[in-house]
């Protein structure tokens, strides 16, 4: 495990406040990891028991196309928080991650930080609050995208 | 030379008022014509008071009132023959100044692509002498000149129009059943705070029939010069204020004007607004007939050729579902949001735009409004309702 | 200080003001399947009228009508008069029939402009949206002309997919200039695109700049540039260093018919720049 997630962790928008025993429990549950380019790094499905803070690079969203390729949904880049399938049942990836370049970043153990929630429900509720507040950015920026604010003057509104 | 809205008169105060009596009034009409100038002002027409054309004292209103309440006017005879017994009509002398439709440009085009392009509009129009003008009106006037003349680049369509006007001013001595100039600080009594060359109040007595008049400007005084007129008595002077007092006690409406610029700007989502809207039919005939509203549009037209083109300027009106239309809609969309604008932009952000309120307090838009709606009172109910002010939020 | 910097008032002085000058196309270029920019000199020969960055043309197409185009060319360029256009109405669709030797009648430069000669010194930070990359070029143009003039620039263009991102060799080659960083993002990725998926405002908590002093100016819908606004607002940025542009329906362009009021203002000609404190209040309601 490396020691520099520590204060990545106290400074990210996303963690910061929370209380020492907290950031301390969840170094002790990341390690280092790199994927390379075109990589896939989660599979649609899969058991989600991780979830990562991108050090450096890029990875997307994506979803397996019915005939054939993929559909890229989103992007992520250093200093993202991606995945929150760990703390939601069924704790599956709901979509493909894939490493668009090389890419370094903290693996947190997301099943261990799972048990801690079950049995500490304050440490639940700071990993709850955190979390939820990352889905809500997700999902703002995703109902953006949706709107397709850039399209042609046939706009879909209703009057 | 006509005033002029640049040109603010500093010596009426000085010239003492002078009386004209009503077999000579005229007199009045034959200078003007003398000077070139078309006399235009009030005349009946299918049951109104319009402006058109004055030959003589005879085609003014003689012996005419009207009635005026929120939705509704009417003629009525007076048991005098008064040349200026009534107020104001649907119409306003912005459409001579501010003509309901006016070609801007005259666009060619040959067989090799290439364009020109010329001014469409008269070059010289008519010399007008407006006679009639109520205090209100020539607020409004003032008014308009503010945005048209005042406000950085000048109207040049306007403009040519503006400087051939000759001004007679009248001040009231009924008011109409709508009319709320004392509120908005416009009248009944012609002043020098809006340019004019000349002013005139009418008294009847019982066995007189006489005008008041003062001049304005330098032409004023020219005019008034060739009249037969006599200095004005103290009595008939005061006789004369009587009448304008008369009128300035007995007004149809009132508006506590007091705040309501930040009243309307603060209050977008007040309830009131709903309330009107759901009686407002978006008809435009607030637009219309106020004498301060400008809003146009353009219209670009050609041909069957399609070698010639004209660019066309049109009254338009802010209640149109047309009016803030650009690809992928219209801005304004709901009733709602547009008497909000029409209300807000003349009580409140005309403030921000040209110095001073938009309303006059002609009351017109009460009287046209099919189905009433009167903006003093509207302005009361937001008063009365409006919760106390909030902590304002970041 | 370029004295082109400060928005002249040619146009609107004169009394002809609704009177359009004929200009000739000289060259035109597909950007993307409904985008096109032409360029245009005077008919009469002679440079076309100088403009600020920000400000727009009123591009007539003959019996049809006026468009309202911003001006996308660099400012310090005299020599043409060049216009990213969008067809989405009857005028621009008119003006998409323009070919290299038509004639458009012209009136502008109108409006206000990017604040360049207010901002030395200062980071700056683009942010556009699909075509709104367009009025925001002239200002990158002349920043990047001015570079030592300015601090770090950042651009952030946002558009609908690959196929409908304007001016993209340029913005790649932007990246090259120094301390300047660009990135580029769509709503829709396509097959081949590396770059960054996601609606526009995901770039900027990422985006290195000092908050302390940085300048944003923003282009595109507005939904995008509320959001883009409180983004911002949340890197440090008040209300009074974030610039946006606005966009009503125009008639005349020269603050005489009313139809581009936006509250108190007129975005013809007291717009369509705007410091973001300025409409704070209109933008934040509806249906004004």
């Amino acid at each position: 495990m490396s020691t520099t997630l520590e204060p990545l962790l106290r400074h990210h928008p996303l963690f910061t406040g929370m209380d020492d025993d907290v950031i301390h429990l969840i170094t002790g549950c990341a390690k280092n990891v790199r994927f390379r380019a075109g990589e896939t790094v989660a599979r649609q499905g899969t058991p989600a028991d991780e979830f990562f803070l991108i050090r450096e690079g890029r990875l997307a969203m994506e979803m397996p196309a019915p005939r054939g390729g993929t559909l890229r949904l989103q992007t992520a880049d250093e200093g993202d928080v991606v995945g929150w399938s760990w703390l939601v049942p069924p704790y599956h990836w709901h979509f493909d991650l894939r490493a668009v370049s090389d890419v370094r970043a903290f693996s947190i153990d997301g099943r261990c930080l799972r048990n801690k929630c079950e049995n500490d429900p304050r440490f639940g509720y700071e990993m709850m609050k955190r979390f939820s507040t990352l889905m809500a950015e997700r999902l703002e920026a995703t109902r953006l995208q949706l709107l397709d604010l850039y399209s042609g003057p046939a706009v879909n509104t209703t009057p | 030379m006509a005033s002029n809205s640049r040109a603010f008169v500093d010596t009426m105060t000085t010239d003492p008022p002078v009386l004209l009596l009503r077999e000579h009034f005229d007199t009045l009409l034959e200078a003007l014509k003398r000077r070139g100038f078309t006399v235009v002002g009030p005349t009946v027409s299918e049951g109104t008071i319009v402006y058109d054309e004055l030959n003589r004292a005879e085609d003014l209103p003689v012996g005419w009132t009207d009635e005026q309440e929120g939705g509704h006017y009417r003629l009525k005879r007076r048991d005098d023959a008064a040349l200026f017994g009534y107020v104001v009509g649907p119409q306003s002398w912005k459409k001579y100044l501010h003509p309901p439709r006016t070609r801007l440009v005259e666009a060619r085009r040959d067989g090799n692509g290439d364009m020109t392009f010329a001014d469409g509009d008269e070059a010289e129009p008519a010399r007008l002498a407006f006679l009639g003008m109520r205090s209100c009106e020539l607020h409004a006037m003032t008014i308009q000149d503010k945005v048209f003349l005042g406000s950085g680049p000048a109207d040049s369509h306007y403009e040519r129009r503006r400087k051939r006007i000759f001004s007679i001013g009248v001040s009231c001595g009924v008011a109409g059943g709508t009319c709320f100039c004392v509120s908005m600080g416009t009248g009944p009594e012609v002043t020098d705070r809006t340019p004019h060359d000349l002013a005139l109040t009418e008294v009847i007595e019982e066995a007189r029939h006489f005008f008041i008049l003062t001049a304005g400007s330098d032409e004023g005084r020219e005019v008034l010069a060739e009249l037969p007129v006599t200095p004005a008595a103290q009595d008939d002077q005061a006789a004369a204020k009587e009448r304008v007092s008369h009128a300035a006690a007995t007004m149809g409406r009132r508006m506590e004007v007091g705040g309501v610029r930040e009243l309307l700007r603060e209050n977008p989502d007040h309830p009131r607004w709903d309330d009107v809207a759901a009686r407002c039919l978006s008809c435009a005939n607030c637009t219309m007939v106020c004498p301060t509203c400008f809003c146009t549009t353009v219209e670009d037209v050609t041909d069957l050729t399609g070698d010639h083109a004209e660019r066309w300027r049109r009254w338009d009106s802010c209640f149109t579902m047309d009016f803030t239309w650009m690809h992928g809609g219209g801005a304004r969309q709901s009733a709602k949001s547009r008497y909000r604008q029409w209300l807000t932009h003349k009580l409140s952000t005309w403030h921000d735009q040209f110095g001073s309120s938009g309303c006059v307090g002609c009351g017109r838009c009460i009287t046209w409004c099919p189905v009433g709606i009167d903006l003093t009172r509207e302005i009361s109910s937001f008063r009365d309702d409006t919760p106390q002010p909030q902590p304002s939020e970041p | 200080m370029s004295t082109c910097l400060h928005a002249p008032n040619h146009a609107a002085i004169e009394a002809g003001s609704m009177l359009p000058e004929p200009y000739a196309v000289v060259s035109r270029h597909e950007e993307t399947a409904d985008t096109f920019t032409i360029a245009l000199r005077p008919v009469k020969g002679g440079p076309p009228r100088s403009f600020a960055p920000g400000q727009f043309n009123m591009l007539y197409a003959f019996g049809t009508g006026e468009s309202a185009i911003s001006i996308s060319g660099a400012p310090e360029k005299n020599d043409l008069l060049v216009h990213t256009i969008r067809r989405v109405g009857t005028v621009t669709s008119a003006l998409d029939r323009l070919a290299p030797g038509d004639v458009v009648g012209l009136r502008g430069p109108f409006g206000s402009a990017w604040p360049m000669d207010e901002v030395g010194g200062r980071d700056l930070v683009f942010v556009s949206g699909g075509i709104g990359l367009a009025p925001l070029r002239p200002a990158i143009l002349y920043a990047l002309a001015h570079r030592s003039d300015y601090g770090r620039i950042v651009i952030l263009a946002g558009a609908r997919s690959p196929a409908d991102a304007i001016f993209l060799d340029e913005l790649h080659s932007w990246m090259e200039e120094p301390d300047t960083v660009v990135q580029i993002t769509v709503d829709r990725a396509a097959p081949g695109w590396d770059h960054h998926v996601g609606v526009v405002t995901t770039l900027i908590p990422r985006a290195q700049f000092d908050a302390s002093n940085a300048v944003a100016m923003v282009c595109g819908p507005e939904i995008m540039m509320r959001f883009t606004a409180v983004e911002l607002a949340k890197s440090g940025l008040p209300d009074e260093r974030v610039f946006v542009t606005l966009e009503r329906n125009m008639k005349c362009a020269v603050g005489f018919c009313g139809h581009c009021q936006f509250g108190s203002e007129f975005i013809c000609r007291d717009g369509p720049v705007f410091r973001h404190d300025r409409i704070r209040h209109w933008f934040s309601q509806r249906e004004i």
